[in-house]
């Protein structure tokens, strides 16, 4: 046995590190930067080639026509570029989904971070967020073969493909990811805030709803705008439930195409591939991508204030 | 703020010296932390750097294994001198991991690896190209047994380091620190996370490793720095006030403000 | 001192009321979970049998059609997902959490990530459409020789479906692998460094093997969601009826592995259950209720995994 320490002309470690090590460890960080450079090339992707086909799309449709017609018939003999039917579809299942969403994802993460015992709260929360496991075709099956015959009992206007049982499923859906989102917000709300007002004698409801959702307000916020990213961008639940034909309508009972449902439905059938019909469903794709970026952003923007506040 | 610096920076001749800082200065982005540092180690030796926390102590510690660089912002100015062959630690054209090849450390808590005991004592080995098995098994024994560790862990040495007690896990860090051979180990504060009875195990441990490697030890500590090292440093707010054998200096200081602290004054 | 009780007494009916209220709320998402798979179990209980599962479809009788073909295609779509987005996801994920500097690169880089996981799924059936069949052809060359042009040209392969689903699983693979990292110690790390490791002998020896769990978590997470997509698949060409089986990864001769099966055509286990419910016929509704009982038996069985994963892990390391 050599002694542990010895001389230290003698040391194993006094060789300098070999160039191949450095040039190997270079190697490594160049490929491991370009895998993290992948996520902009594919932005980049995605804005390219909608703004690719869209050009030529834009070359035969004027971008007035686009944003004011009320007729949307790309694949008509005499075809009309009205994107506004669409955003109306879209407008209407998105505003059904959010008022299920947010009021009961709202209250159901004020009960989980306020109410609920740790232990039903660690059962509770795993399961809700089960709703966001379900795919959406699925979904989709189910608000168009259960949900719309059970609202028919009561509503008997309704027509077979209508956008208010794909709202209505599609606001639970997303119930998780607005809840999960402002739980976590109002968790991070320091304890000593909530002491405070319980020294002062408020309840439970008090402090929550006035020191804790305030104080939560811009990360709950930004719960609320992913919410409403995630409906503006949903596409099977309305493909199936809210039927694929372009209305101009604001009533929730009808059916009518939302600009994800109307891609899906244009994929499905016959177009020509580089006809004005198919560039239509880049130019919706575009307007899609613009309208969820901004709110994005805006959710992105909100929850780094909000680690920033704690 | 210190009135006289004029820090006996001259270390005894008598001795080798293992290094030597050279008005060195070191900046957290633009916090001034280490402000014209004139200091030199003895070979074989324990110096101690005591001083109030923010004194800028484990900052000069963490000089020595290049720690700072894992951080932006940080930026080093001056020599800190590697002997004999004199070998500039923070020029920016040295190598830190052939430094911290060369100088290793043990941290304030115990922070062993998630693996089996023996995997930790190896991992340093195995960096240096050491892979026979027959090798590493003779190595590590050698390390545990060094940190005094050997009897209680060689019944076990694949069993989990999470298993064993804070102070066991503290000798493991000790003895991972020692197996590749280093020719200085830096100790952080290394009881500071320990109870009475670990402290004691570890204070004996770096008073036998004396004479065989030259040892910094920074510590909160004064009967700690006065029971087991050699020369002791008083450092406050980023300068260094006074250097000594640590008999002399716990028994007369020169500077009022060691004086002071260590008589309990503040820190 | 009777008005304050009084007081007191409506706030404590107050909380009592909103307890049971939030209660409600939170049952109210899981009863639709519970009714939803009573049923799908009851739609589809006359088709839910060993032969449903390794029955090639049929266009005329419900009976007898299965869900072989998408069944098989969904999961050899998984497999190129996996291969895709893991590798790549973890890479970025290393990256960005342990090699990046703070600068307004990695800034951008983490806003867009965090765009890209909520742009909606069908945007990365568009790109796919438009840029890896119609530019890179990545589409199928057709195992029988005849013309399977599709409409909006040619139609895509198994390849070009996996890929798609793993540009969307790729920024939750990422964002697990850059938390499991960031739950490791700083101290780990500095004690890998200080014994003399380089950065990348840092990464593979410590912080992976550390934060297996967390990422694998992720990407099973990630997986689960994909296996569900049924939009981008859609843009690409999806089969809704297809037939034929893709040759077997597997071969018995040398060398054993065959990558020919990449460019066949593909059906999927979410395209079948759309394209039948989408049929006129209300009894192959049945079979899209079954398809849809497989499909969600698959994807909460990986979310249970990864529930359970999780929760160990929380129990067994503590830093």
């Amino acid at each position: 046995m050599q002694p542990l320490l010895p001389e230290p002309s003698t040391r194993l470690s006094q060789q300098p590190v070999p160039r191949s090590v450095i040039f190997r460890e270079r190697l490594i960080e160049a490929g491991l930067f370009f895998a993290a450079i992948s996520s902009i090339l594919i932005t980049l992707g995605i804005l390219g080639i909608l703004l690719y086909e869209s050009s030529d799309f834009f070359r035969n449709v004027s971008l007035g026509e686009f944003l004011t017609s009320t007729v949307w018939t790309p694949t008509f003999e005499n075809p009309q570029f009205g994107i506004l039917p669409l955003v109306a579809g879209t407008l209407v299942t998105t505003v059904v989904a959010l008022l299920v969403a947010l009021p009961v994802g709202t209250i159901v993460a004020v009960y989980l971070s306020e109410y609920a015992p740790f232990a039903l709260r660690e059962i509770l929360k795993p399961m809700l967020e089960l709703l966001s496991a379900v795919p959406t075709v699925v979904y989709g099956y189910f608000a168009l073969l259960f949900v719309t015959p059970l609202l028919r009992q009561f509503l008997p206007g309704l027509e077979q493909f209508n956008m208010l049982s794909a709202g209505i499923i599609m606001g639970i859906m997303i119930i998780p990811y607005v809840s999960s989102l402002s739980e976590d917000a109002m968790r991070a709300v320091p304890m000593l805030l909530r002491e405070g007002s319980y020294a002062l004698g408020a309840n439970r409801f008090t402090t929550a709803f006035r020191v804790v959702y305030p104080a939560a307000l811009s990360g709950i916020g930004a719960a609320y705008i992913l919410g409403i990213s995630r409906a503006v961008g949903e596409t099977m639940i309305v493909a199936i439930a809210a039927g694929g034909q372009p209305k101009f309508t604001l009533n929730p009972t009808e059916g009518a195409a939302t600009i994800t449902g109307y891609i899906v439905a244009v994929c499905q059938g016959d177009v020509e591939h580089g006809s004005t019909a198919y560039q239509a469903i880049f130019a919706a794709g575009l307007l899609l991508f613009v309208v969820t970026l901004l709110f994005n952003l805006a959710g992105y923007w909100l929850r780094k204030r909000f680690r920033e506040a704690y | 703020m210190p009135q006289t610096v004029a820090p006996t920076a001259t270390a005894p001749a008598v001795e080798s010296l293992k290094a030597q800082a050279i008005d060195l200065n070191f900046w957290y982005g633009s916090k001034h932390a280490l402000k014209g540092i004139n200091l030199s180690f003895p070979e074989n030796k324990v110096t101690a750097l005591i001083g109030p926390s923010g004194c800028g102590k484990s900052t000069l510690l963490r000089c020595f294994n290049r720690m700072h660089d894992l951080y932006p912002g940080n930026r080093y100015q001056g020599q800190l001198l590697l002997q004999p062959s004199g070998c500039n630690i923070i020029a920016p054209t040295t190598d830190p991991v052939e430094m911290r090849m060369r100088i290793s450390m043990v941290f304030q808590k115990p922070n062993p690896f998630p693996k089996s005991i023996f995997e930790n004592v190896a991992f340093g080995l195995r960096l240096r190209g050491i892979s026979k098995p027959a090798v590493l098994r003779e190595r590590v024994e050698e390390a545990l047994r060094f940190a005094a560790l050997w009897d209680e862990t060689k019944d076990r040495l694949h069993q989990s380091a999470y298993n064993l007690s804070g102070g066991q896990q503290q000798r493991l860090c000790i003895a991972r620190a020692l197996a590749s051979e280093p020719e200085i180990v830096l100790f952080d504060e290394p009881t500071s996370a320990l109870d009475p009875m670990a402290t004691s195990r570890i204070e004996d441990l770096i008073y036998s490793l004396r004479n065989r490697v030259t040892i910094l030890l920074v510590t909160h500590n004064m009967q700690q720095a006065a029971r087991v090292s050699d020369y002791t440093a008083f450092m406050y707010l980023g300068e260094l006030i006074e250097v000594n054998e640590t008999a002399k200096m716990f028994h007369m200081p020169t500077q009022r403000l060691t004086e002071e602290y260590i008589s309990g004054h503040f820190g | 001192m009777d008005d304050l009780n009084r007081l007191i007494a409506r706030r404590r009916r107050q909380d009592l009321i909103f307890g049971a209220f939030g209660l409600v709320c939170t049952m109210l998402g899981i009863a639709t979970l519970v009714i939803l798979l009573v049923d799908l179990v009851m739609d589809g209980l006359p088709r839910l049998n060993w032969a449903f599962l390794t029955s090639a479809n049929s266009i005329i009788d419900p009976e007898k059609a299965g869900i072989l073909i998408p069944l098989v295609d969904s999961l050899l779509i998984m497999l190129v997902t996996a291969a895709a987005a893991v590798p790549l996801g973890v890479a970025a994920g290393v990256y960005l959490e342990e090699y990046a500097r703070k600068n307004w690169l990695t800034t951008f880089i983490e806003l867009n990530i965090s765009n890209l996981a909520a742009v909606p799924s069908i945007l990365y059936g568009l790109l796919s459409l438009g840029l890896l069949l119609y530019y890179l052809n990545l589409h199928q060359l057709g195992i029988t020789g005849a013309d399977q042009r599709w409409p909006l040209g040619p139609r895509g392969s198994l390849a070009a479906a996996g890929i798609t689903l793993a540009l969307l699983v790729l920024p939750i693979v990422i964002v697990a692998t850059r938390e499991a990292l960031r739950s490791i110690p700083l101290t780990i790390r500095e004690a890998a460094y200080a014994l003399g490791a380089t950065r990348w002998q840092v990464v593979w020896h410590h912080l992976l093997p550390y934060s297996s769990g967390g990422i694998a978590t992720g990407i099973i997470i990630g997986l689960s969601r994909a296996i569900g997509e049924t939009a981008p698949l859609v843009t690409i060409g999806a089969a809704g009826f297809w037939l034929v089986l893709p040759p077997s990864p597997i071969q018995s001769a040398p060398p054993f592995l065959s990558f020919a099966w990449l460019l066949e055509p593909f059906s999927a286990m979410p395209i079948q259950i759309f394209t039948w419910t989408q049929d006129a016929r209300p009894e192959f509704r049945v079979n899209a209720a079954a398809a849809a009982v497989v499909l969600i038996v698959m994807t909460l069985s990986l979310n249970a995994v990864a529930i359970v994963l999780r929760y160990r892990l929380r129990r067994r390391i503590n830093w």
